[in-house]
């Protein structure tokens, strides 16, 4: 399997990271960096990983399986997550994501039709000041309501 | 031991060397602490919490399992507090195990089971609903129960630590947690059933086992594996004269708790429809099922009159037989049939490694010594898959005592893991014992004159393009050369990156190799049959010239395949390898020959195809099977299978050990009894002795050179028959020694006929 220059230097890198015989720590960046690149966790890049940092296919599966930031499937192009945990739960983030459960027509780890927007209900990522608060890929968005949430959805499918 | 860490556990004193976990110091003075995961001779994995014991001077429960001994600590493993803790863990383990036990396998022998009784959790606090998932099967051997399982990772380190091979894995988290094969859906693997037998509920049940009976309900009976040389013992359960099960679970034997699928599960052979169970006699060109009496008054009658007029008689002996059924029957051919023409199919040139330690003592390994010695030699055989329990060994030893492997092999191996080094030599088409490249008397370096710059050693050399190059094929995450101990890593994974890049050239690999055997403080070399006649004399004088203690094991094919060479089943041997002085026939000049009389017990020298001209002689063949061999002969007489009958077999490394009649043989008899009863139709049998595997035991310890091994030791467990000194003098024949390498799920014609060996994915790959 191929990667691009860019990840094969990562990759390189986060290999030199760690003692000798301990290159297996690297393989959670690994793998994060990798589904950036290939959208998903195929059983191409699994065995391809495995390979490179000295562990059986099935130790990846049992990694990624655990994290759930570790896709198997294709997420969307804008991945939003919304957290329902206790902070953004007083703050009615469970209605956040009744709302865009509704807005979007599709439930936990779905994609829309066209594959732009894919939703998540995650745990605590750590913004419970600005509660209640989603993240868009890589993005934080705090205190959203319903409004910011049609809002800054409706910027992401504007931006395409 | 000056320097015992003294402690006290539930008020009594207790010596433990420094690193012992509590919870085997605990158990050495005689006190039980329940846990699940733990396990004796695997990483620790803490995560049962059954193990909490309460200890002085720390704030909180402690788990037994993690924490080493110190000077002075007071630990008490049963207080009110302790069995509150292991009562709420027991409550958390049942949340969604189901509660069917009534019709579960492990029902009766369940550790679950047991501390539920022990800490009285009768009742739970949950009111929801259980999470189920159905069961789903790995392989035709591994079924899985998800509810049932309370991911205690026994059977993930089994696989991946015991055996080496990483079949099993965890796969997403919490409640949801599932044990995982590691192709998807289904497994890949030994199909050892390993994982089965260590799980301590019915997570993990066999295919071949399970809804068959309850624990209790079985008679279990201690033998030894009918397959490979290896010599597990075996513990049989059955029921209604059936076999039902087997395993080792009270780890008596060489092989402790270690079965492969043939010892655990390969046992049906015995019930295959296809079972001998009545003599067959030639009427009219056609194979009859006849009586006893009428089959063995033609056989003898045949005996008796071929004698009279002088004719000639040919015996071919079995790598199955036991030691007493060898002996007695070389003792018939030579003192009733006057005959040297007696032989077996050898595996291993055993004779020739005796000769070649004329005068050696404490040179023969026994299993245990790959357990215990400090660095292991492995030339050409692939163990993992040929001779599983010597493999296992070595990998123990590699996990617990950092064990320096080295492999000379043909092929990728397992050992390449976590060997020293490894090195590839010789193409699989040339497997010569010459290949292997050890061998001295050459300066290493130099080349065969002519073209090409073949090593030395023996004809037929193919020097291997992969030989000493870190990036052989084969699993791609294992490296060729390695130091795989240099990671520390119990699983012996070994990343790419950290591979010291051994010599790239052939010789200068082979030089590294002896450079680095010279700094060993011992050794023990196994080979197989790549190495016979004087190969194995250069290759122990190669050993010589490491001057350091080394220790051999010759490797041979089947259950008693060095049982039959110790008891003389050749022309040019005695008992005990002393010289026969007139060698007759070997197998095939036998079958060439067109004796008169041919009387094959348990063989199947006719297995090739084309072997079917027999030639005018009459013959007699004991076997459990219409053989190929079965299907010339004159008269076929049904033998019993080595779990229906009593006896010893010596394996591999010549430690000898009983076999335990487990259940009936219906209509077949022992071989022992069939020769006894040949002799008696004959008029001959107070020559011979009694028939009796006892008796003929007896006889052998008192005359047989070697096999004078204390009568306790071979009660209880195996005895290793003493190393013959002294020259066996005679010549040999290594070109009859030719092993057939069976692997995982083959075993000689035996084999074809065990349903579960032959419904294994992995047969069909042919590993």
């Amino acid at each position: 399997m191929t990667f691009s220059p860019q990840l094969e230097a990562r990759f390189e890198k986060l290999l030199k990271s760690y003692p000798p015989g301990r290159q297996r720590s690297a393989l959670v960046p690994m793998l994060l960096y990798a589904q950036d690149e290939v959208g998903s966790m195929t059983d191409e890049l699994i065995d391809e990983v495995a390979q490179r940092v000295g562990v059986t296919p099935l130790q990846v599966n049992e990694v990624l399986s655990y994290y759930s930031m570790l896709h198997r499937k294709p997420m969307g192009k804008y991945h939003v997550q919304i957290c329902t945990n206790i902070s953004c739960l007083l703050n009615d983030g469970d209605k956040l994501w009744e709302h865009a459960c509704k807005r979007l027509g599709i439930g936990n780890k779905e994609v829309t039709p066209d594959g732009q927007v894919s939703l998540e209900e995650v745990e605590c990522m750590g913004a419970c000041s600005w509660a209640p608060a989603i993240q868009v890929n890589y993005d934080f968005h705090h205190f959203i309501t319903p409004e910011k949430l049609d809002q800054l959805l409706d910027s992401l499918t504007k931006k395409q | 031991m000056a320097d015992l860490v003294k402690l006290t556990i539930d008020g009594k004193p207790v010596q433990a060397p420094p690193g012992t976990l509590v919870i085997d110091a605990a158990k050495t003075a005689g006190m039980e602490i329940p846990a699940f995961c733990y396990y004796e001779g695997l990483t620790l994995q803490a995560a049962c919490r059954m193990c909490l014991v309460e200890v002085e001077k720390m704030p909180k429960l402690m788990t037994a399992c993690t924490l080493p001994v110190a000077e002075g600590m007071v630990v008490r493993t049963e207080t009110p507090e302790v069995a509150a803790a292991r009562k709420y863990m027991l409550e958390f383990l049942l949340t969604n195990h189901p509660l069917d036990c009534p019709v579960c396998d492990k029902g009766g022998e369940c550790e679950l089971q047991d501390m539920t009784f022990r800490y009285g959790v009768g009742e739970s606090r949950y009111t929801e609903e259980k999470v189920h998932t159905p069961e789903k099967q790995y392989s035709p051997v591994v079924f899985f129960d998800a509810p049932r399982c309370i991911l205690c990772y026994r059977c993930v380190r089994i696989c991946n630590e015991g055996l080496g091979v990483g079949a099993l894995g965890v796969v997403y988290r919490g409640v949801g947690s599932e044990i995982a094969p590691n192709k998807g859906d289904h497994l890949e693997c030994d199909e050892c059933g390993a994982c089965i037998d260590i799980c301590p509920v019915g997570a993990l049940t066999s295919g071949i086992y399970r809804y068959k009976t309850r624990p209790w309900e079985m008679t279990h009976v201690a033998t030894i594996c009918a397959h490979c040389a290896d010599g597990c013992r075996t513990t049989l359960g059955t029921r209604n004269n059936q076999i039902i099960r087997g395993n080792n679970r009270d780890r008596s034997g060489v092989n402790g708790e270690f079965l492969c699928i043939k010892g655990r599960y390969a046992f049906d052979f015995y019930d295959h429809p296809e079972r001998l169970q009545a003599p067959l006699m030639r009427v009219d060109g056609k194979l009859e099922e006849v009586s006893w009496a009428r089959a063995l008054e033609a056989v003898a009658q045949k005996f008796n009159g071929t004698l009279a007029a002088g004719g000639s008689f040919g015996v071919i002996g079995s790598n199955h037989t036991t030691n007493e059924e060898n002996y007695y029957l070389q003792k018939f051919a030579r003192e009733v049939l006057k005959t040297n023409n007696i032989d077996h199919h050898r595996t291993g040139d055993v004779a020739a490694l005796l000769d070649a330690l004329s005068g050696k003592e404490a040179a023969l390994a026994t299993a245990a010594d790959l357990y215990q010695r400090k660095a292991i030699l492995i030339l050409g055989a692939d163990l993992a898959l040929e001779h599983p329990l010597l493999s296992f060994q070595a990998r123990a030893n590699y996990r617990h005592h950092q064990a320096h492997l080295y492999a000379v092999t043909p092929g990728p191996v397992r050992e390449d893991k976590y060997s020293v080094v490894s090195i590839r030599v010789g193409g699989p088409a040339a497997k010569v014992g010459g290949d292997l490249g050890v061998i001295p008397g050459r300066d290493v370096g130099a080349v065969t004159t002519g073209p090409g710059a073949a090593p030395v050693g023996g004809p037929g050399v193919v020097p291997n393009p992969n030989a000493g190059a870190p990036s052989a094929p084969g699993p791609r995450w294992a490296p060729v050369t390695g130091p795989g101990i240099a990671t520390g890593d119990p699983s012996g994974f070994c990343h790419p990156h950290n591979v010291e890049a051994g010599p790239g050239d052939y010789f200068a690999a082979l030089e590294h190799l002896r450079e680095r055997l010279k700094a060993e403080p011992e050794l023990v070399i196994v080979f197989d049959d790549s190495f016979k006649g004087q190969d194995i004399k250069r290759l122990v004088e190669y050993a010589d010239s490491l001057g350091i203690p080394v220790k051999y094991i010759c490797l041979v094919d089947y259950s008693n395949s060095r049982g039959a060479l110790d008891m003389a089943l050749t022309p040019e041997f005695l008992p005990g390898y002393q010289p026969s002085g007139q060698p007759g026939m070997r197998v095939d000049e036998m079958l060439a020959a067109k004796l008169d009389v041919l009387w094959v017990v348990g063989a199947n020298p006719c297995k090739a195809p084309g072997a079917g001209d027999r030639g005018p002689g009459f013959v007699v063949v004991q076997d459990m099977f219409l053989t190929e061999t079965a299907k010339l002969a004159d008269v076929v007489l049904p033998a019993a299978c080595a779990y229906e009958k009593n006896g010893t077999v010596t394996n591999v490394t010549g430690e000898v050990q009983r076999l335990k009649c487990a259940v009936g043989a219906m209509g077949a008899k022992p071989d022992l009894e069939i020769m006894g009863f040949i002799a008696r139709e004959m008029g001959v049998a107070a020559a011979l002795g009694p028939w009796l595997p006892d008796l003929v035991l007896e006889e052998i310890r008192a005359t047989v050179r070697g096999y004078d091994v204390p009568a306790p030791a071979l009660a209880f467990g195996a005895a290793q028959t003493r190393p013959v000194n002294g020259r066996p003098s005679s010549e040999t024949r290594p070109e009859l020694v030719r092993s057939e390498h069976n692997g995982l799920f083959d075993s000689g014609t035996l084999g074809r006929y065990s349903r579960v060996l032959n419904s294994v994915l992995e047969k069909r790959l042919s590993r």
